[in-house]
């Protein structure tokens, strides 16, 4: 076991252009999206638990950059800017939410279910820590698959994104215990924005100041990063994820972030000062990605503003095209139950998001 | 060609061939692989399919039944064995929370098609905590199926058709039959589910039960018979989904039925089947259905205890008695 270094080298510095301003077009698409999403809340057209991603934007484009498009994913329910990062069309999250059949689960997932079979996003988990002995199973398989069923090395990495409250899971430490035994290739990122709920990190577990220890019991490579700087999220990500797929072996990452908001739409945030909500909000990844920009790529005032217009306008008809979009029938109540149709059950069918995915 | 058989050697016999059909079924659990399972149901099956597939795993129910619900969600069809199902109660999250209610909370887009399967029931002193019989308590979760075999040839049968099911199905065995022997053919052949089967045939009284304790009823039904009381004693085979048409087609012969159930009384399997002939058999009952169940105490120690805490042949013979008083 070694806790390595975050990042070796500026790798994120000699992508091209093009990519990084992907990353700030997606940055800009989960606030725009969340800060949506906070006011339909408001406006009770959202039910349920919400839980906003603005200000960890960084961890989920930066880590999942590091990967490739078909190798699995899997968060927990603060999950709407993994699927959005991962590339779900904000119309079938935004449905999703409303509780209308358009979503990515007809909606029937809500908030914390966000799946995307054709992006390989296997959700959207409610249950804290929950995820991970899944994440250990989608590596499982992509092991399984190329090695037992194709016969060849195996190729793919799985990612679960857990909380840091995650941490003090059961779940957690047997799907660290199993990744490491059974030599699964699974990247488990803590997302530590400070908070399990209103409960600090160092309240929550031991070794808060150093928690790749956590991973060190269980012979896991450990690397801690800057979650909230997308550039330092992807030089320390992308060796992690080589290095996984090569070696056929688990990794664990801390993301050091912070979520702007609460920990749900209902959290009023007294466990915490605003001097230190103010502390992170002037370390913004949006901004210090656009400085980068700004100040080594020709990107001007205008090219932000167009992309920031861009993603208000992809919001505006995600929102408007939901808007349309009918509550499920009635029927889907007793539709994907079961896989076969009996009794009351009428076996299954697919959302519209996967229709149309099927149809490009 | 029919042969006897173990339910053990039956058990191991649907999991190879299914292995052999399927390369994404894998056997996953405690010691199934290099001890040659707790008990020898998987014997000599790593020999044949390699650490792969039949893959050891430490004690550690959470984390390997949650690893099988994210391989049958990326399309591989496992087989979890529970040493026995009184340890899935660790594993309760994953296995109620998540695989039953996946295909429904994804709209759809990922099934999980598991097997979990293991000893189930109390019989063999083995205390409060090891003698669980889940059915009651796991049969209140839709998204699931559940299955009961009763001799050799519904373990063959039944856990091949659950291999094949494209949901998850807890797959109830029992430790006291394992070593029972029964007729079972060479030729392949699929139990399929809701479909129970009258285990004896007769016209005064039915007794409904799964599993383990239909041997008591057997001997129940045997001893009544004596006296002159025929009883038609139905295997439901399967829970979720219940054949309550068999069922009920045979209390509107006898009208009179039992339902015998080694779980707990309250809000339990036995009291869901009475219910339901209650409501389809009110005009042919002669009487309300009566229910056998374990007591509705924790499962003891002591042999003579746990012997009266469990469905008997006794108990089953005085509720048919009572019920059919007025025959």
């Amino acid at each position: 076991m070694t806790t390595r270094p975050a990042a070796d080298e500026n790798l994120a510095a000699k992508l091209p252009d093009e990519t990084l301003r992907k990353w700030l077009r997606d940055m800009l698409l989960i606030r725009e999206f969340e800060v949506r999403t906070m006011q339909a809340y408001q406006n009770r057209l959202i039910g349920g638990f919400c839980h906003i991603y603005v200000g960890q934007e960084a961890v989920a484009v930066g880590a999942l950059a590091a990967l490739e498009p078909t190798d699995p994913i899997i968060t927990a329910y603060r999950d709407h800017g993994h699927a959005l990062a991962r590339g779900m069309d904000p119309k079938y999250c935004m449905a999703e939410m409303f509780g209308r059949i358009g979503g990515c689960a007809k909606g029937k997932g809500g908030s914390m279910h966000m799946f995307d079979k054709p992006h390989h996003m296997y959700g959207g988990h409610g249950i804290v820590g929950a995820q991970c002995p899944l994440a250990a199973g989608l590596a499982f398989a992509r092991k399984y698959t190329d090695e037992v069923i194709e016969n060849r090395a195996s190729t793919g990495v799985a990612m679960c994104f857990l909380g840091d409250g995650a941490l003090n899971q059961g779940a957690f430490h047997e799907a660290m215990n199993l990744a490491g035994v059974l030599h699964l290739p699974v990247i488990y990122v803590v997302e530590n924005n400070g908070y399990a709920m209103g409960t600090s990190v160092a309240r929550g577990t031991t070794m808060a100041h150093e928690l790749t220890a956590k991973a060190a019991a269980y012979g896991i490579d450990a690397t801690s990063l800057d979650g909230m700087d997308v550039m330092e999220v992807y030089n320390g990500m992308k060796p992690i994820v080589d290095r996984c797929r090569r070696s056929v072996q688990p990794a664990f990452v801390e993301a050091r972030t912070y979520r702007y908001k609460g920990h749900s739409m209902s959290d009023p945030r007294k466990y915490r000062t605003k001097d230190e909500e103010q502390q992170y909000e002037a370390q913004d990844p949006i901004e210090k990605l656009a400085g980068f920009l700004m100040s080594e790529r020709k990107f001007a005032e205008a090219d932000y503003d167009s992309l920031a217009k861009a993603v208000r306008t992809q919001v505006r008809e995600a929102r408007q095209w939901t808007d349309l979009s009918p509550p499920p029938d009635i029927e889907e109540l007793y539709t994907d139950v079961y896989a076969d149709a009996w009794g009351p059950y009428h076996g299954t069918s697919l959302p519209l998001m996967m229709k149309d995915t099927q149809q490009e | 060609m029919s042969r006897q058989i173990e339910y053990r050697d039956a058990l191991r016999e649907a999991m190879s061939e299914e292995m052999r059909r399927d390369p994404r079924v894998f056997l996953m659990g405690e010691e199934v692989a290099q001890y040659n399972g707790a008990y020898k149901v998987s014997r000599g099956m790593l020999e044949e399919f390699g650490p792969q597939r039949v893959v050891d795993t430490p004690i550690s129910e959470t984390g390997f039944t949650g690893l099988a619900v994210g391989a049958a969600m990326m399309g591989l069809r496992p087989i979890i064995e529970f040493m026995s199902w009184s340890f899935s109660l660790v594993a309760a999250d994953q296995i109620l929370n998540n695989a039953p209610k996946m295909l429904y909370m994804s709209g759809g887009q990922f099934g999980c098609p598991i097997v979990f399967r293991g000893n189930n029931g109390a019989g063999g002193q083995l205390g409060s905590t090891h003698s669980w019989c889940v059915e009651s308590l796991y049969a209140n979760v839709p998204g699931l199926k559940m299955a009961i075999p009763f001799d050799p040839y519904d373990a063959k049968g039944l856990l091949k058709t659950a291999v094949r099911d494209d949901n998850p199905v807890f797959f109830l065995e029992s430790e006291r039959l394992l070593s029972v022997k029964g007729e079972v053919p060479e030729e392949e052949y699929l139990v399929p589910f809701q479909q129970a089967l009258i285990r004896r045939p007769g016209a005064d009284c039915t007794i409904v039960s799964f599993g383990r304790p239909l041997y008591f009823c057997l001997e129940a039904a045997q001893a009544l018979a004596e006296d002159g009381i025929e009883c038609e004693v139905i295997d439901g085979r399967t829970i979720r989904p219940l054949d309550i048409e068999t069922i009920v087609e045979s209390v509107r012969k006898t009208n009179y039925c039992v339902v015998v159930d080694q779980s707990w009384p309250f809000a339990s399997v036995g009291a869901e089947i009475a219910s339901q002939v209650h409501e389809r058999c009110f005009d042919d009952l002669d009487n309300h259905v009566a229910r056998v169940h374990a007591d509705d105490v924790p499962p003891p120690y002591a042999y003579n205890l746990e012997q009266e805490m469990l469905p008997n042949a006794r108990k089953i013979c005085e509720a048919v008695r009572s019920v059919t008083y007025n025959a």
